[in-house]
């Protein structure tokens, strides 16, 4: 189950992605990899920080298996729709 | 219905907290009853095909997921056009109904929980046009 957490006055911690650091190498285009959401497949885990009345919590999609879930993306906390 | 509500934007955790208190919970009258995650980098959107790159948010993807993790449906819509919550809850009895007869009821187009549902099978091929009617697809 989603582990609350403490939060700090460190910077949210960012997913970066793999950076090439060896500068003298040919530059390296990284095809990201984008395969379409399809049904009848996985749905993409992920982890991440979440609000939930008044706490902060850490949470992962695959803690809820077992559940239905439904997953809603928007643009943005007060855009107006 | 028992399902888990998770809402995701690119909005950090600090203000997802002060919109539920300033804004949302004087509309609801109490707090968001579901969590609402943070995608900073936009790396969730992204693995979910909803991410827009040229502002930087993420676009009105909803997703059902069953408790196999599998993903049985998706809607997506541009910022401007909200969604039909009631909707998404119809599809998703649907579904559960059709995960809780193992496959043997599907459901009709217009299908809504009481109504009628459809057991395939060898019989109703060429059939359905005897148990069910089009204006079934259009009622309330």
């Amino acid at each position: 189950m989603p582990e609350e957490f403490k939060p700090g006055c460190e910077r949210p911690p960012i997913k970066k992605m793999n950076v090439e650091t060896d500068i003298a190498a040919e530059p390296v285009v990284k095809e990201e990899k984008k395969s379409m959401i399809r049904v009848g497949k996985p749905a993409p885990d992920f982890t991440t920080r979440a609000f939930h009345q008044g706490k902060f919590k850490n949470i992962g999609l695959s803690e809820l298996k077992g559940k239905w879930v439904i997953l809603c993306f928007y643009p943005g906390d007060f855009t107006f729709v | 219905m028992g399902a888990e509500v998770l809402s995701v934007s690119v909005d950090s955790v600090f203000v997802h907290k002060v919109w539920n208190d300033n804004e949302l919970s004087k509309m609801l009258g109490h707090d968001i009853p579901f969590m609402m995650c943070s995608d900073q980098d936009g790396s969730i959107g992204k693995a979910y095909g909803i991410y827009d790159e040229d502002s930087g948010v993420e676009t009105r993807g909803r997703f059902i997921i069953d408790p196999d993790g599998i993903v049985q449906g998706f809607e997506v819509l541009t910022p401007p056009v909200g969604r039909n919550v009631s909707e998404s809850l119809r599809q998703l009895q649907a579904f559960q109904l059709v995960r809780a007869t193992g496959g043997a009821e599907v459901t009709p187009s217009g299908w809504k929980p009481g109504k009628q549902t459809l057991k395939p099978g060898i019989d109703l091929v060429s059939n359905v046009w005897k148990v069910w009617k089009v204006e079934q697809a259009f009622e309330d």
